[in-house]
């Protein structure tokens, strides 16, 4: 039977690519973002996920604005990475897991999810940066991955208790998979920034750390504010929070945090990772 | 009138269903960029790159002027204008410094003083 070892919660702005890229982890500026991350390796070198599902939101390089889903689940067997226009090296591609995306697929429609399904599907700098940081060095991906995109670009745009279902139903999905495998949900983006307007620049330190330590202890407190007031205490993009709800919603079991950083500023963005271990409460029962 | 927009937040546009009908000319050509032939093409003649995609005379204006807050009124989205901010050198605090009206050096201080 699968199941579900733990959810990582990782920032993805595309200026830690283009650090990776340079070599500049050790630099005064990028040293307390990446030594964030130290943990999480150890730690994935320790209980080697076989997948990883991700939840993440793409910023122009899949969808465009002429068909724009709420939620799409790849079913593709190789995702590619591509050029999205400010010259960030292309990632080598992800290895898929169809049989398991088509699991979810079915699972989460019978959920009453109407999910978009996508044979085809290239993953941005949202999906590649959080690989990057917990795979580095330029092997093949050791890995097999499902991406789930969700919607932040254009409103209405999913609420924060409807993406915390989702992760709850992909959750019950993943431990119905009849094969063993170690699955690790990743939620992709944030914590608080916001890039365009008068207000490009807020950030909010209170609330991210309210958000860390809420994501651990009572997520469901989280899932009580309108996408409008995630907007205002988070930023136009902090909206991203939405996928670390979702890949909360998906640890079903006894959840315990591994690991967890915080650290302003990474470009516009007050950077976060946070490692929840989750425990099946079968295996709590036995 | 979404339920999102009830909600004003200063200084900041919601992408809602009005403003992605207003500006899906711009954010299209924007989506171009991603693809390297197409940022030499607008760099090599702009007006006729914008005409292509037939952008409206303030979005036009808007980006001759490479004012980005201009771009938003116009229904830019930033996840799309980000592709051109790129195209004339810009990063995202160079973006930032422009909306908010100091310098680059002071938006990226500011920046720091939020994690004080």
């Amino acid at each position: 039977m699968a199941r579900i070892i733990g959810g990582l919660g990782t920032s993805h702005v595309p200026a830690i690519g283009a650090a990776i890229a340079a070599g500049r982890q050790q630099e005064p500026y990028w040293k307390p973002f990446f030594g964030g991350y130290d943990a999480v390796r150890a730690w994935l070198g320790r209980e080697r996920p076989d997948t990883v599902v991700a939840f993440y939101n793409d910023h122009g390089l899949n969808f465009f604005l002429d068909k724009m889903p709420t939620f799409a689940v790849g079913a593709a067997a190789e995702y590619r990475n591509a050029d999205e226009g400010w010259g960030l090296p292309v990632q080598k591609p992800f290895r898929g897991d169809p049989e398991l995306s088509w699991h979810l697929i079915e699972a989460l429609v019978a959920d009453e999810f109407d999910i978009t399904t996508c044979q085809e599907m290239m993953v941005d700098h949202a999906f590649t940066v959080p690989m990057s940081l917990m795979y580095p060095g330029g092997a093949d991906w050791p890995v097999k991955v499902v991406p789930v995109a969700i919607n932040t670009v254009q409103h209405p745009l999913p609420s924060p208790a409807r993406c915390f279902k989702l992760g709850r139903a992909v959750g019950r999905a993943i431990e119905s998979y009849a094969k063993d495998a170690k699955v690790l949900v990743v939620g992709s983006g944030g914590l608080s920034h916001q890039l365009d307007g008068e207000r490009a620049g807020f950030i909010n330190k209170p609330f991210d750390l309210m958000c860390l330590e809420k994501l651990q202890s009572d997520p469901e407190a989280l899932t009580r504010y309108s996408v409008a007031e995630l907007v205002e205490l988070a930023g136009t993009q902090g909206v991203e929070l939405l996928n670390w709800l979702a890949m909360r919603g998906a640890l079903n079991g006894q959840v315990s945090k591994v690991h967890g950083n915080y650290h302003i500023p990474i470009s516009n963005t007050a950077s976060g990772v946070l490692l929840l271990e989750n425990r099946p409460l079968s295996a709590i029962a036995a | 009138m979404t339920v999102a927009t009830s909600h004003d937040i200063p200084g900041t546009t919601l992408f809602d269903g009005d403003m992605a009908q207003k500006g899906y000319a711009l954010n299209r050509m924007c989506f171009s960029f991603n693809d390297a032939a197409n940022r030499a093409a607008f760099l090599k003649d702009e007006d006729a790159y914008c005409a292509k995609f037939g952008l409206t005379a303030r979005q036009r204006e808007a980006v001759r002027q490479r004012n980005v807050l201009a771009m938003i009124a116009a229904g830019g989205n930033i996840y799309y204008l980000a592709k051109l901010a790129g195209i004339f050198g810009f990063n995202v605090q160079d973006v930032g410094a422009q909306q908010t009206g100091i310098s680059v050096e002071a938006f990226k201080a500011r920046l720091a003083e939020a994690g004080r």
